[in-house]
């Protein structure tokens, strides 16, 4: 490289404007509350009991949170120790933790994540996804081969892209983009694979939470911190609320606090999620109708 | 080739000169220089004196920066006034794993500002790893009246809208292709932005997309370019539309069908297999999602003259893959999934004798308890069918030092080699040894080998191996592995073509990366994430190197002094400004 050591032009900031189109490019650092808050509460989404109808539930005004341990009932494993049990240092259970795509398989089994490993890119990984769901058709697709020249086969249902019959076991997958405060590096969450807010929640949580840091040699030290982190982990929630709550932008570009409507009508509607300080969640706007009783409650 | 008929043509016409052979006429020059293409070529000629320097860049037409922070646009427009052709490359490749902050930066935006002011008949455009958003696809399109070819290779920021400013705006397109990238795909719609008038399209490939497009536009867009040789669909697209298509468009070079299951009866069948088979001269075939196998001798007519055939979306067996390959002794380039397991890789040592590339990706990265995909054994049996393999990407569970031996052994002609145990700090699953030995067998046999990622439990030995062996290594992928910083120090010390080297989670700390300061200057660029460098070591670096700009991500919750994720790069444009909060710039 020849000529002058000249400083090169500078840009302002590389997403200077905030439309519409690029609120994806935008990371959590970079948006701020938006200014129509109006209420100050630490509301977020609650998880008792799960499984429960999340109308109820916001009605009777319940607070939400980050999944901690209480949130799970009896019969269902508490994260910590879901993934420890899934858990084991013999094997590494490693995902891609890459920026495009979260990995529901992954999320689902509960295992613990090395970000970013095996080294595939998100646009094969999500193809892989919706290859995965399309195995679940082969088996009958294969009795029809004998028939091939004389019927018509039934249809192997592709991806569900374009055809979204009501039996069809496979689904487009919804990635959406979600955000926790703090935390650079953003993370997508099919919101398909997750049929409701504790599902979500639950890998939200994996996700950010569960994050391994630096490694110092050869997996098994990686696996060590892993363990360590998730023995942290407790710490931060324990305290019985967490210190965040989960928003999500819906199609008109507002902030809503995730959990007060009914899951389908929150994933038809959502944008993205931000997993958010509790001390910038002022004001965000349930749909629900005691919005006044909530005004005067005070925040965790 | 080039360089001799610059050799050849400067002595022809300076027979009957002076002595003083610079006095040779510019335009000669000029004209002769033009014919060189490599980029190295032409910059090793613009070194030879300043009059060579001023016809290398006079004559200049095509410019390649590896690393868009690495040079400013100023500099480039002041250098290079008739370029028509500009490839950026941005973000370090780590990117495409999510270990770099999404905003850390590479926007084309002032790039495009500048050259709509500079290059006004810039025609093409070819991206890597760059932020774009829509505003500046629109802004493209319409600043340059004359241009021709975008191509996007995982970049990210920009949705279909952005795609629909420039199917409306660039009445000369040639090209556009979209490739793993991070879209918002907000619709198809963006396809029926092309005119009516407009024809002239050669390259169309929007695989890379997942909504529905409008198939009657994109019918009726295929019938009108008669020049069109590369087409690759989404998977929206359905076999029956496939078959529309190609009867429109027997010419194509390159196909990429898309969904490749559909619900089919005899006629329709037929229909298919006779559409692919017009088009005699297929040489590259790709798509195929969702495969099964009962469709593919669909294939069989159209493929006599395949050379890259991309399975690497069609999940099928090893007797599926068996069945097809014996139609296809041409082969060149192959990549699959890991369903084929070793079965179907013997077949491919059994009916691919000119395979030059492979590629073997993981069906199920992230699922261990599941046995299947390939091993040390599919690999090896490739290895002794395809003596002219110089290209594997292999994913697999389980490896061992002999196998990898005994590979280099059949194919010493690796140029790159790339092996990923998926495992990290796997052992040899034999002897429950480091894979030392196979990396060093690695390099040892194969002197030509340029591109080079490790895995596998591996100890400084293998470094050791790598800093006296690879001689020709320009890229260097490491992961999980070393014991101590002389591991690093080995490859900084030795390796002397080293361009790129990038390292996550291995214990390499300040004496490491300080061991390679005027490496660096040599190099396009150094990452490291996950090893035990501190903030005190990049700023020491940072100190001695004025010329390297060092850039640290943080993680949250991480130590004050550590480094987590250092980035250092060679540039004649300083410190970048355009840095985002999260990443320090030292």
């Amino acid at each position: 490289m020849q000529g002058d050591a000249v400083n090169g032009g500078s840009e302002s900031g590389s997403m200077s404007t905030v439309s519409r189109e690029d609120n994806m490019m935008v990371s959590s650092e970079d948006s701020s509350c938006p200014d129509e808050y109006e209420l100050e509460l630490g509301l977020g989404l609650s998880l008792g009991g799960g499984g429960s109808k999340l109308h109820q539930v916001s009605k009777t005004g319940q607070y939400a949170r980050i999944l901690t341990a209480q949130d799970f009932p009896p019969s269902s494993p508490s994260p910590s120790s879901s993934s420890s049990s899934s858990f084991s240092l013999s094997r590494a259970n490693v995902t891609a933790g890459t920026k495009r795509t979260a990995d529901p398989v992954a999320a689902a089994n509960g295992s613990s994540q090395i970000a970013g490993w095996p080294p595939i890119r998100a646009y094969r990984m999500n193809s892989m996804v919706n290859q995965a769901k399309a195995s679940v058709t082969e088996g009958f697709n294969s009795t029809m081969e004998n028939h091939k020249k004389e019927t018509s086969m039934v249809e192997n249902s592709t991806t569900g892209c374009y055809h979204n019959s009501g039996n069809t076991k496979l689904r487009k997958s919804l990635f959406v983009k979600a955000n926790m405060d703090g935390i650079p590096i953003g993370r997508k969450v099919d919101l398909n694979a997750h049929e409701s807010y504790e599902k979500l929640a639950k890998t939200l949580e994996e996700m950010f939470l569960e994050t391994t840091p630096s490694v110092n040699s050869a997996g098994s030290i990686a696996l060590q911190r892993d363990m360590t982190n998730k023995m942290a982990r407790p710490s931060k929630l324990l305290n019985g609320f967490s210190d965040f709550v989960l928003t999500y932008e819906d199609k008109e570009g507002d902030w809503m606090l995730v959990g007060d409507v009914p899951w389908e009508m929150f994933r038809s509607s959502v944008k993205r999620l931000r997993i958010m300080r509790k001390s910038e969640a002022t004001g965000l706007a349930p749909r629900s109708q005691e919005r006044n009783q909530r005004q005067r409650r005070k925040a965790i | 080739m080039e360089s001799f008929e610059l050799k050849r043509s400067k002595d022809s016409v300076n027979s009957d000169q002076s002595a003083h052979w610079s006095s040779f006429p510019d335009e000669v020059l000029e004209r002769v220089l033009s014919r060189l293409k490599s980029h190295r070529d032409r910059s090793s000629a613009s070194l030879v004196c300043k009059d060579w320097y001023h016809a290398e860049r006079w004559s200049r037409t095509n410019v390649f920066i590896g690393n868009c922070y690495s040079v400013s646009q100023e500099i480039v427009v002041r250098r290079f006034s008739r370029i028509r052709s500009v490839t950026l490359k941005g973000k370090p490749r780590f990117s495409d794993f999510n270990l770099v902050p999404e905003n850390w930066g590479a926007n084309i935006h002032a790039w495009l500002v500048v050259f709509a002011a500079k290059y006004p008949f810039l025609e093409e455009l070819r991206l890597k790893r760059m932020a774009i958003n829509d505003q500046s696809l629109e802004f493209l399109a319409v600043s340059f009246p004359n241009f021709k070819a975008l191509s996007l290779l995982s970049c990210d920021g920009f949705s279909t809208n952005g795609l629909a400013a420039i199917a409306t705006h660039c009445k000369n397109l040639t090209e556009l292709d979209i490739q793993e990238n991070d879209i918002d795909d907000i619709g198809g719609s963006w396809l029926s932005c092309f005119p009516e008038s407009f024809t002239s399209l050669e390259v169309l490939n929007f695989a890379n997309l997942t909504s529905d497009i409008n198939f009657d536009a994109l019918e009726k867009l295929v019938g009108r370019c008669k020049s069109m040789r590369v087409l690759k669909l989404n998977r929206s697209v359905s076999l029956e539309q496939l078959q529309r298509l190609l009867v429109n468009a027997p010419r194509l070079a390159e196909l990429g069908t898309g969904s490749f299951s559909q619900e089919l009866i005899v006629r329709e069948y037929e229909e298919l297999e006779s559409a692919l088979s017009n088009c005699k001269n297929m040489h590259t075939l790709s798509g195929l999602w969702d495969a099964k196998g009962i469709y593919l001798p669909a294939l069989y007519p159209a493929c006599t003259h395949l050379t890259f055939l991309n399975l690497s979306y069609a999940a099928l067996q090893s007797l599926e893959l068996a069945k097809l390959l014996p139609h296809r002794r041409r082969l060149k380039h192959l990549w699959v999934l890991d369903t084929v397991e070793d079965k179907g890789l013997e077949a491919v040592g059994l009916n691919c004798p000119l395979l030059e590339e492979l590629r073997v990706f993981p069906a199920d990265p992230f699922d261990d308890e599941i046995v299947h995909g390939v091993t040390d054994a599919g690999f090896v049996a490739v290895s002794f069918g395809c003596p002219r393999l110089h290209y594997v990407l292999y994913f697999c569970r389980q490896m061992t030092n002999a196998a990898v031996a005994t590979i280099v052994q059949n194919c010493p002609d690796f140029t790159h080699f790339r092996l990923c145990i998926m495992n990290p700090g796997q052992p040899d699953h034999l002897t429950n040894e480091p894979m030392d030995e196979a990396f060093g067998a690695v390099v040892k046999t194969c002197t030509k080998l340029q591109r080079l990622s490790v895995s596998g439990r591996l100890t400084d030995r293998t470094f050791e191996y790598i800093g006296r062996y690879a001689k020709n290594l320009e890229t260097l992928s490491v992961a999980f592995a070393g014991s101590s910083d002389w591991g690093m120090q080995c490859v900084l010390g030795g390796c002397p073509k080293l361009r790129k080297l990038e390292i996550r989670d291995c214990p390499f700390g300040n004496a490491a990366l300080l061991s390679g300061l005027e490496k660096y200057e040599s190099m396009r660029s150094l990452w490291m994430s996950a090893c035990n460098v501190t903030m005190n070591g990049c700023r020491l670096l940072a100190r001695e190197m004025p010329r390297l700009n060092i850039e640290v991500m943080k993680e949250d919750g991480s130590d004050d002094s550590q480094a987590d994720k250092v980035y250092v790069y060679r540039s004649i444009a300083g410190p970048r400004r355009d840095a985002p909060r999260s990443v320090l710039t030292l």
